[in-house]
């Protein structure tokens, strides 16, 4: 009697009064992230500090994206949006705001600013690539490679990845134009800052093929992320490409006789964007955790977990040591300083107009 | 006598004529039958036939230019591609209108990815243009001509315009040239630069490998098969477990155990080195090429090969075999001439079963294929999921489809789809 007056009760308070309850937050939240190491850095310096605070909130986890884009496009034809905020690449946020299928935001009304109250838009600075994205870490794609299989000289530069003489053996590469076109033109003797340049004629693009021919034979081409560590591990690859997160666990992790070469490695950014479209509620929440999870300290904790970057330059000086490990997580991070001495900037605006016709002329190749 | 005399219609006992009420009473059964079947029958119809007609269409579906640049498409009608130069004022002036509504519904972009497909910079084109034409008054800002240009040179430049008014039509054969490696160009039809093709080279090698898989299933599964059909019952459902235990473990464990077996520093060549067969320096390259894939594929699709060909085997009376034996065949004789034809049929099941799975497999050769072990089937999904051109990815789709619909048609005329029988 007294649940079914109260069900009434509900029932009659939800159907008059949606619009008090507009301001109200969703008591559930789908988050959409990579699974693995990444993920579970996610879940301890963002999600579990926030459950504190929120005890009622429930997160639902979703290991979708890496087809993110995909799905997000689907569910926005269908209608039927259940994810509420959603962790990507750079380029895939970029593609997904082209499309409409994600919120614009405004990074200063929406963010925390810096302790010193330094605004976000100035704090995050150049990595704000898009008005849809959030950047939480700075990642880099570089290259690892086996400590004993290299003699005395380990490699030093991107271009002995070219140099089969002095370091024969097999390398891994990721099955993709980004980053091995600009590797290959930058060891044919371009300069760094011509490089796109070059790549936007079509000579360029022959050339950096060509420079790439030199080694396809001994080239294994990988997807995920995981395989360069494991065909490492197998001493199946010299060296490979790979993110330098999935390298610092084979290494500081698994103790694996790997070392890490820095040079031209390419940064790149992952952060948060929410899908368009939203209900108020559910959107109220998402912007609250948004705040909370991105805040300088928050950035901060997660290189406890991963060797990532912040994104914020606030968090840079609060990074501190491995949560288990122990070990200090500075000089394992792509932006510190002495890893940092020559970097490729990967250039989001040309790879977003030139990909799909690039993605061809390199499958193509591939191919033959 | 009399009775029969009659010419009238014969009549059922209330009065209708007989023919008119059987049909109404098979009419009954027929619809009560409909009924039985009309939740599976609107099941598949909905998440299956409905799906694929939606996909279908895309492959040729064009709407979006001309829903979000109707006044340019309209305005580019007069405008000669061949001129040599770009178009005038009235089109810039109605490509202003179309872009600033475009880019307060946040749909410029989104044309843009679309021609970007066709003529690489045209994103970045439409994206910087919508910022920009958003804070413009397009009735009293004029010239826009010299406004855009001002904006970006790429405006003035002809194979802009041209990609423009080839892909306005609402309807376009764009994706299916491009999934043959063609292209529109100004002039028709052109083949594409030799760097660019990959389809076609992609759909032969799908069928060529997918034939070889084929072949391999029926030459390892047919004494399978047999031993199965012909050993008492006991020891062959033990054995038939071990054709299912595999059947029955994931496939990506299954293809990532293929991978400690064939690669470089893996068990197959680790115990040639340890043998003395191959130099530690010459080890032999049997994953990320086409041997990996043919190998993985014919081991996972294997109990789709044996299934169907012991369930027919096993229907084979074996007094036949005797009986032609004990009219002077040799037991090649008697195998060639009675037991094997008897057993076609389920060499056809299992050879249809195997080889349609095989073209449209993707993960086994994405991890194992290495670049020569790829199938088209990769490509789409590249498209689906990362380059999101769902035009193309369905335009492939339905070539694929088309080509096993195509592939099935002529089986069933050389073979007969009688034929194949699945027990």
């Amino acid at each position: 009697m007294k649940l079914s007056k109260l069900s009434v009760l509900v029932a009659t308070t939800a159907l008059c009064a949606p619009a008090a309850f507009a301001e109200e937050m969703a008591n559930e939240m789908t988050l959409v992230s990579w699974g693995g190491a990444y993920q579970a850095s996610q879940v301890k310096a963002y999600v579990e500090p926030y459950l504190e605070m929120n005890p009622g909130l429930k997160v639902i986890w979703d290991e979708s994206s890496a087809e993110a884009t995909a799905k997000m496009r689907a569910m926005a034809e269908a209608g039927n949006i259940t994810w509420d905020l959603v962790d990507a690449v750079a380029s895939d946020a970029m593609r997904m705001c082209d499309e409409g299928l994600i919120e614009e935001i405004d990074h200063d009304a929406v963010l925390a600013p810096a302790p010193d109250g330094t605004p976000p838009s100035e704090d995050f600075g150049e990595l704000l690539v898009s008005d849809c994205f959030v950047p939480q870490i700075v990642y880099s794609t570089t290259f690892g490679y086996r400590t004993d299989l290299v003699g005395d000289t380990p490699p030093t530069s991107v271009c002995d990845v070219f140099d089969l003489e002095k370091y024969p053996g097999k390398r891994a590469l990721q099955k993709r134009p980004i980053d091995n076109m600009e590797w290959a033109l930058y060891c044919d003797g371009v300069a760094k800052d011509e490089i796109y340049d070059v790549l936007s004629t079509p000579e360029g693009v022959d050339r950096a093929l060509a420079k790439l021919d030199t080694i396809k034979d001994q080239v294994v081409w990988w997807t995920a992320g995981a395989e360069t560590p494991q065909l490492l591990a197998d001493g199946e690859v010299v060296m490979g490409s790979t993110f330098n997160g999935r390298l610092f666990s084979a290494i500081a992790e698994q103790g694996q006789p790997i070392g890490m070469l820095w040079d031209m490695q390419s940064f790149d950014l992952d952060g948060w964007v929410v899908p368009a479209g939203l209900p108020a509620d559910r959107k109220a929440r998402v912007m609250d955790f948004l705040k909370f999870a991105t805040d300088t300290q928050r950035l901060a904790d997660q290189a406890k977990y991963i060797s990532y970057g912040p994104a914020r330059k606030s968090s840079a000086p609060l990074v501190g040591k491995h949560a288990e490990l122990g070990i200090d997580m500075a000089p394992h991070m792509p932006t510190d300083p002495a890893n940092a001495t020559n970097v490729h900037v990967y250039d989001y605006e040309w790879w977003a107009d030139n990909r799909d016709d690039l993605d061809a002329k390199f499958q193509a190749w591939l191919a033959k | 006598m009399t009775d029969t005399t009659q010419t009238g219609p014969v009549l059922a006992a209330d009065g209708t004529p007989l023919k008119k009420s059987l049909a109404r009473a098979l009419r009954m059964q027929k619809l009560r039958a409909l009924m039985l079947i009309a939740p599976l029958l609107l099941f598949v119809l909905i998440t299956f036939l409905l799906p694929i007609a939606d996909m279908l269409f895309r492959s040729v579906e064009n709407n979006i230019v001309s829903d979000t640049l109707p006044n340019t498409v309209v305005a580019l009608e007069d405008w000669d591609p061949n001129s040599g130069e770009a178009p005038g004022e009235e089109v810039f002036a109605a490509l202003a209108v179309d872009l600033k509504a475009a880019a307060e519904a946040k749909t410029h972009t989104k044309v843009g990815t679309r021609l970007n497909y066709e003529n690489p910079g045209i994103s970045s084109l439409f994206r910087k243009a919508g910022r920009k034409v958003k804070k413009w008054d397009t009735e009293a800002d004029g010239p826009f001509k010299e406004k855009f240009l001002e904006m970006d040179d790429a405006w003035g430049d002809i194979g802009v315009w041209q990609t423009i008014q080839t892909y306005s039509p609402k309807l376009t054969n764009g994706y299916f040239l491009n999934s043959v490696d063609l292209k529109k160009g100004n002039d028709g039809i052109e083949v594409r630069p030799e760097n660019e093709r990959i389809y076609i080279r992609l759909f032969i090698r799908t069928f060529i490998m997918s034939l070889i898989i084929t072949g391999a299933c029926i030459v390892l599964g047919y004494p399978v098969a047999w031993i199965l059909a012909n050993l008492p019952s006991r020891t062959a459902n033990l054995l038939m477990i071990l054709v299912l235990l595999p059947f029955w473990t994931s496939l990506l464990v299954r293809t990532s155990a293929w991978k400690v077996m064939l690669q470089q520093q893996g068990v197959i060549n680790e115990t040639l080195v340890w043998l003395g067969l191959v130099a530690d320096d010459a080890r032999l390259v049997m994953i990320n090429n086409q041997f990996g894939t043919i190998v993985a594929m014919t081991h996972i699709l294997l109990p789709f090969m044996i299934l169907p060909m012991y369930s027919v085997m096993q229907t084979i009376n074996p007094s036949y075999l005797r009986a032609a034996k004990s009219l002077g065949a040799t037991n090649w004789t008697a195998f060639w001439r009675v037991y094997f034809p008897n057993s076609v049929p389920g060499i056809g099941a299992g050879s249809i079963l195997v080889f349609i799975l095989a073209i449209g497999y993707y993960i086994t050769p994405e991890l194992v294929g290495g670049t020569k072990g790829v199938f088209i089937s990769n490509r789409i999904a590249f498209h689906i999921s990362t380059s999101l051109n769902w035009g193309l990815a369905a335009a492939l789709g339905t070539i694929l489809l088309a080509v096993v619909l195509l592939l099935y048609w002529t089986y069933d005329k050389i073979v007969g789809i009688d034929n194949v029988k699945l027990g």
